[in-house]
């Protein structure tokens, strides 16, 4: 866990600067939140941070149409809160979506 | 240490009242009305809570097949709409200013009611149709969605109700 000690988080435990983001810190938080990492967890984290460098706003509807995931795939590996779960393992911020 | 114990005593207050499944209801067929109902179920998936829609009455038409992709804003009888009774009343206005809402709500990325329905199933929300609204609308089973999860009656609704952290809302 110690990789985690230097890491700059906001009280919902989010990254607060995104430089510091490493695949090791996106475990630690993944082993926090119970999820064990599989490929397919990660082509969803590495889609999210495209899509946080590019700008663009997510939401549920928007990753289900990216072709990386389903929805029910998207679920059935976040089962506790699909885009908010691993936009935090991704480092970037809670999404502001309510979609 | 005891600043800790506090700390795991508060920790453990806040799981305890965590909302752990809502249980919507939905009565209505107006078009702002279906959305809150299917916003707050998709919600509360979103945060890994439990959801369900029990369809009642004019809720029904939300998840009938020929039904669903027509439904309007309510222009009469809507003092939020800010226009005259009388104008709201025009044929073509329900038209109107439920497509001018569709626009608006793409904009925002909220999806279609067809399109809505499927993410809800995707997302794991259960969604049952009430028996005595059914029978009063003479409707079937193949009239409604095929992803619907059942038909139930008031009492089988609240049995799926039971546990701690389920919360009611009636729409």
């Amino acid at each position: 866990m110690e990789t985690l000690e230097n890491i700059k988080l906001n009280p919902e435990g989010y990254l607060t600067d995104f430089s510091q983001w490493t695949p090791e810190v996106g475990n630690n938080i993944a082993r926090e939140e119970g999820i064990e990492m599989t490929d397919d967890h990660w082509k969803v984290i590495h889609y999210l941070q495209d899509q946080y460098k590019q700008e663009v706003p997510l939401s549920i509807r928007k990753v289900g149409k990216s072709g990386v995931v389903t929805i029910k795939e998207f679920y059935a590996l976040f089962p506790q809160g699909p885009l908010k779960i691993s936009s935090r393992i991704a480092g970037i911020p809670k999404p502001a979506s309510c979609i | 240490m005891e600043a800790t114990e506090t700390l795991v005593r508060d920790t453990k207050k806040v799981e305890d009242k965590k909302v752990k499944k809502m249980m919507l209801i939905l009565s209505k067929a107006t078009i702002e009305n279906v959305y809150a109902a299917f916003i707050l179920a998709n919600g509360a998936r979103m945060e890994g809570i439990e959801s369900e829609i029990f369809f009642t009455f004019f809720g029904l038409e939300a998840i009938d097949k020929d039904k669903l992709e027509h439904l309007h804003v309510a222009t009469v009888g809507n003092p939020a709409m800010h226009i005259p009774t009388m104008l709201g009343g025009l044929p073509g206005m329900e038209a109107l200013a439920t497509s001018m809402m569709k626009k608006e709500m793409e904009k925002l990325d909220i999806p279609p009611v067809d399109e809505f329905l499927e993410i809800l199933t995707a997302s794991g929300v259960k969604m049952w149709a009430c028996k005595l609204a059914m029978d009063m609308f003479h409707k079937e089973k193949k009239d409604l969605i095929d992803d619907l999860d059942g038909v139930l009656t008031v009492g089988d609704f609240y049995q799926r109700a039971a546990g701690e952290g389920t919360h009611l809302l009636f729409i």
